[in-house]
């Protein structure tokens, strides 16, 4: 098999040296009852033409995001990735390198760690960023468990407008770590009144911008509020190419700020791997779940960098780490760094314009068709639609004359009342094109 | 009062009411370089073997216990800023907090300094 | 070695490389982008009112860059890399090739089911696989890493133990002093007491020392098998057994699965939920640190209580059940927005469809192999606690070392001189100076060859004093030992301009 390098003559010499018979005889602590005598009843090995044709038959039965007009965001985004990316994340030397835990031997890591954190903190406006966690939706989770040990205290106050994963993931640990929480109710528009839900054993209020509508606001009055009453204010960020045009969440007041940085130079990836994104305030850094990398000198005084505070991590603290995180995204948040470095802060401004005007073309599109109200009146790239009928139906006939136009919003909130609306987004991969050929279908399934 | 230690390799001595605690010339070479101390503020009521505070170095992190019962008057500050400290004088400038003991029968059960000496040399 | 010194400070094809602020420019940009035509804007009182300050790179100069940064790295493609518990195995190109493919690669996770059957019946063969492999009749595709998988695995437990009212009783977890730091850091996340079990002086766990400890307030007993000595847990079946008797559950790590694929089923040991690292056993690249990916197999007992979401096939394809009223098991929740790791699922089963049932076993048989031939060929001169077989992992102690000065990381450290990355040191903590070292099935015979001999020749010098070889090293690689303390003392964790730092400095 090709990737098997010992041959049977390597076998038998080496069974020798070690002064066994047979492979068995390396296997004789498992217990009788559990052995197998034979390879288990799966398919057998095969070439890589074999592989390949099979695979590619599976993968062939999906619609790409690129072959169609295509307009599905909450919370993952079709960009355009620069080929350079998705080169560069292959060299061997990061494809296949380890986690930098002998920094002499991967500087090369670590110095993309350290330049993904830097322009993580500064896109969010805070004083410090980690080296990634797995996705937005664990890191919001990660940030209210953070809150707790800040403040001491017990209780989240959500939200009605995060994204019903990121609250799912965030209501699955409250659960499980014997916390509390009260989410405000879900409505598409209108203001809501998140203080109301607080009380004295209130360590946070979380919120997210660009909402799951779509919404955009300042919420620096929200986080003065919440700074009064001792509590933390933590801002979710679903769509990073967002911090291109909006207020950075750290001027409006955020103490955390998470999200999801997949838009810049990961693809869609059927939901994953994603790459999350988590900054804080440099007198909470010590609570900050995750690796950091840092900046020091070496034995000759030259400019190096090694992951630090790991006291923090899972494999020293055991039980009392600040979570049980092992990995970050790594490759992942290469690609971001790369991209970004591509982008530079001028062309991420650019591409989020572009982002924004397409948004804004298409939902005056859409808003003429009859029966269609755009619900969402500020936003960024995506803005949430109420149609005649149910979304889903809606969406599906769409989809059966070529056309991916959203994501129905009942399929993450069943029982909200939301069953006709739809979430749609538009990034700088949608044409004119597209966009009038989404119009003519929508009028066409709708008429 | 001589000195008393624990097994947790924690000094405590006394003056009046008041005792001193910190960790000794052995604990802080077994955990090399302090990078960080977290010292307990003052007020905090520890019973005999609560956490009380805690010392990090880059390879691992440690509990630093109450030997004795009490409330905490005062948390070493300066080892905020300089945590080196605790490797350069542990036996001195490098203690931890100082707390008012509630119950001086507590030190009977602890170590004289030869009888550490000899714990430690166990350890091997 | 040439003393030569340079102007540029590059040596050779060793390039020095600074970081992008320091190199980049504001009116550059590696990208280019269409003006945005001229529309109103719509965002409100959220309209940006500042510069964002990163400057950018353009083409050539950002693949320079990383092209540079990347030669400051080891990697297996590069060498070998022994580190016990990481499985550090090929990572065949073909999964790379499989998991760009537009049909996988540039599909939404929520995009109608029916566009995507084939993405979800890619899903639904991994279970398949899993399951089978494991000997189990659920799995749990979403969690996102090994240790997430593990938290996946306890939460099913506790959700079991909820359901039976017990919550309030079973509060204990038993872990193993030799087990790696996440499996206690999970525990107490979900509100359980962790009680250490000794070990015995075979490297095992001490049977009747964890049967003494059984009461009907253990929720659990988390057991890594093989565990992290390298060493086949004889008992396992005993253990699985009594901790079930007093109505707990058995958590198994998975991370040293490449031992026993193929050859055993841990469903068949009594586990009753399993994590398994895709990027340790099923070869998805570790990628500097991430992304992994942790399937977690659950038994009968657990599987009604999986996570959402999962897949199942119906009359009408492949479905992905997303919401605890489409179904009648009793999912404890969602541990992640969307499916799960699907680019590793891909590069997963590439893998698992190019060993098959037969090339799987072989890997365990060969991971075992190698390492037992390592621990043969280097026990004579290291100190190897547990005398054999071994697993797929072979663990020695510093005791060899005595009265040299040297110790382990000393030896690591010289290690990388040699042009290999240092095994996995100081872990498990119940050995002195641990070093753990894992081949993996993908080395040849040759390399495991030159390696020992390394090895070898490495004790000799550390037992003739040769403190110089030990104590300066790494003297070859990129940069020097590091100042750790320095980096925890005054961290410095993202870069500034230098008017800011001096500032600081006042």
């Amino acid at each position: 098999m090709r990737y098997l390098p010992l041959t049977n003559t390597d076998r038998q010499a080496m069974l020798a040296d070690i002064g066994v018979s047979s492979i068995d005889d390396l296997f004789v602590d498992v217990p009788e009852a559990a052995r197998l005598d034979a390879p288990l009843d799966l398919p057998r090995h095969q070439g890589e033409m074999h592989v390949e044709r099979q695979l590619a038959a599976l993968a062939g039965r999906n619609v790409p995001a690129g072959s169609v007009p295509f307009f599905c965001g909450a919370g993952a985004y079709k960009h355009h990735v620069p080929a350079t990316v998705d080169h560069i994340i292959q060299r061997s030397e990061f494809l296949t390198s380890y986690t930098p835990y002998q920094p002499e031997i991967t500087q090369g890591t670590l110095q993309y760690l350290f330049e993904f954190q830097t322009q993580v903190a500064e896109l969010t406006g805070m004083d410090v960023a980690n080296a990634s966690m797995y996705d937005g939706s664990t890191a919001a989770g990660e940030a209210v468990l953070m809150a707790h040990r800040v403040t001491r205290k017990k209780r989240a106050v959500l939200s009605g407008r995060l994204h019903p994963h990121y609250a799912a993931v965030i209501e699955n640990l409250s659960d499980m770590g014997g916390f509390e929480l009260a989410q405000a109710e879900i409505a598409p528009t209108g203001a809501e009144d998140l203080l109301a839900l607080v009380d004295d054993d209130t360590s946070c209020i979380v919120i997210q911008n660009p909402d799951f509508f779509g919404n955009v606001a300042d919420f620096s009055a929200l986080a003065d509020a919440a700074h009064a009453r001792g509590l933390l204010l933590i801002a979710v960020v679903p769509e990073v190419v967002s911090l291109g045009l909006l207020k950075r969440p750290g001027d409006m007041g955020a103490d955390i700020v998470v999200g999801e940085g997949q838009s810049l130079g990961n693809g869609l990836n059927f939901g994953g791997p994603y790459v999350g994104l988590f900054a804080t305030r440099q007198k909470y850094v010590r609570q900050m779940p995750g690796r950091l990398c840092g900046e020091t000198v070496d034995a000759d005084g030259r400019r190096g960098f090694v992951l630090t505070l790991s006291t923090r991590e899972q494999h020293i603290r055991r039980d009392k780490a600040t979570s049980n995180i092992c990995t970050n995204s790594g490759l992942c948040s290469l690609a971001f760094t790369a991209h970004l470095t591509l982008l530079g802060g001028n062309g991420l401004r650019r591409l989020a314009a572009l982002n924004h005007s397409r948004a804004v073309t298409l939902a005056k599109s859409l808003g003429v068709v009859q029966g269609v109200e755009i619900l969402t009146h500020a936003f960024f790239n995506e803005f949430a639609m109420r149609v005649p009928g149910q979304a889903e139906a809606l969406v599906d006939a769409l989809a059966e004359r070529g056309v991916l136009g959203g994501v129905p919003a009942a399929r993450l909130l069943p029982h909200a009342g939301l069953d006709d609306v739809v979430i749609v987004a538009a990034t700088e991969t949608c044409s004119e094109a597209d966009i009038a050929a989404y119009h003519a279908v929508l009028t066409e399934v709708l008429s | 009062m001589s000195r008393k230690y624990t097994k947790d390799h924690e000094w405590v001595s006394l003056d009046g009411d008041i005792a001193t605690v910190g960790i000794t010339a052995y604990a802080q070479e077994q955990l090399g370089d302090v990078v960080f101390v977290e010292v307990p503020e003052s007020g905090r009521q520890v019973a005999q073997g609560d956490d009380a505070a805690v010392v990090e170095s880059v390879k691992a992190a440690s509990e630093v216990y109450a030997p004795v019962s009490g409330e905490v008057v005062e948390g070493n500050e300066a080892l905020t800023d300089n945590p080196a400290l605790v490797n350069e004088a542990p036996d001195s400038e490098g203690w931890f907090f100082r707390m008012k003991l509630t119950n001086s029968d507590e030190l009977d059960g602890l170590m004289d300094e030869a009888a550490y000496a000899d714990y430690v040399k166990e350890l091997g | 070695m040439s003393e030569k010194q340079t102007f540029s400070g590059h040596r050779g094809l060793s390039l020095e490389e600074k970081l992008i602020f320091e190199i980049g420019a504001y009116d550059k940009c590696g990208v280019d982008l269409e003006d945005a035509p001229q529309t109103a804007a719509q965002l409100g009182d959220c309209a940006a009112q500042h510069e964002i300050d990163l400057p950018a790179l353009t083409e050539p100069e950002a693949m320079r860059h990383y092209v540079r940064l990347s030669q400051k790295n080891h990697s297996i493609d590069a060498g070998l890399y022994p580190l016990g518990s990481c499985t550090m195995k090929h990572n065949p190109r073909l999964n790379e090739k499989m998991a760009r493919l537009p049909g996988f690669s540039d599909i939404h996770p929520m995009q109608p089911q029916k566009t995507v059957q084939g993405a979800l019946e890619l899903m639904d063969m991994l279970a398949d696989w899993l399951m089978t492999l494991t000997g189990t009749p659920a799995v749990a595709l979403s969690p996102k890493a090994g240790a997430h998988g593990e938290l996946c695995g306890m939460m099913a437990i506790r959700a079991a133990i909820e359901a039976k009212g017990e919550l309030a009783t079973r509060k204990r977890v038993l872990v193993p002093e030799s087990a790696h730091g996440t499996n206690p850091a999970t525990a107490a996340l979900l509100g359980f007491q962790v009680d250490a079990i000794a070990a015995q002086a075979d490297g095992r766990v001490d049977l009747q020392a964890f049967k003494a400890k059984l009461g009907d307030d253990v929720a659990a007993i988390m057991l890594t098998n093989p565990n992290t000595c390298g060493l086949f847990e004889r008992d396992i079946i005993e253990i699985a057994d009594a901790v079930h008797e007093v109505g707990g559950y058995f958590y198994c790590d998975g991370a040293n699965f490449n031992a026993i694929v193929g050859r055993v089923r841990p469903g068949d040991l009594g586990i009753d939920a399993m994590h398994i690292n895709l990027h340790k056993t099923f070869s998805t690249p570790h990628g500097g640190g991430g992304p992994g990916s942790g399937p977690t197999v659950l038994s009968e007992r657990l599987a009604a209580f999986a996570p959402l979401p999962f897949v199942r096939k119906t009359a009408d394809g492949v479905q992905l059940v997303e919401h605890d009223g489409h179904t009648d098991a009793q999912p404890f929740g969602r541990m992640v927005a969307f499916h799960g790791q699907m680019g590793m699922f891909v590069r997963a089963m590439a893998y698992m469809l190019s060993h098959g049932s037969d090339g799987l076993r072989q890997v365990a048989e060969d991971a075992a192999l190698n390492a037992n031939y390592v621990l043969a060929r280097l026990k004579d001169v290291m100190s190897a606690p547990y005398g054999g077989p071994c697993m797929h992992e072979a663990l020695f102690d510093d005791s060899f070392l005595k009265n040299t000065g040297i110790d382990t990381l000393d030896f690591a450290k010289a290690m990388i001189d040699e042009g290999y990355h240092p095994m996995t040191m100081y872990f498990p903590l119940v050995v002195h100076g641990a070093m753990l070292i894992e081949p993996t099935e993908t080395e040849s015979k040759a390399t495991l060859d030159l390696f020992i001999d390394t090895m070898r020749d490495l004790v000799r010098g550390a037992l003739a004093g040769d403190m110089a070889r030990f104590k300066n090293a790494p003297e070859l690689a990129p940069r020097r030992r590091l100042d750790e303390t320095q980096a925890a003392r005054q961290p410095v964790l993202r870069w500034q301009p230098p008017e800011i730092e001096a500032k600081a400095a006042e």
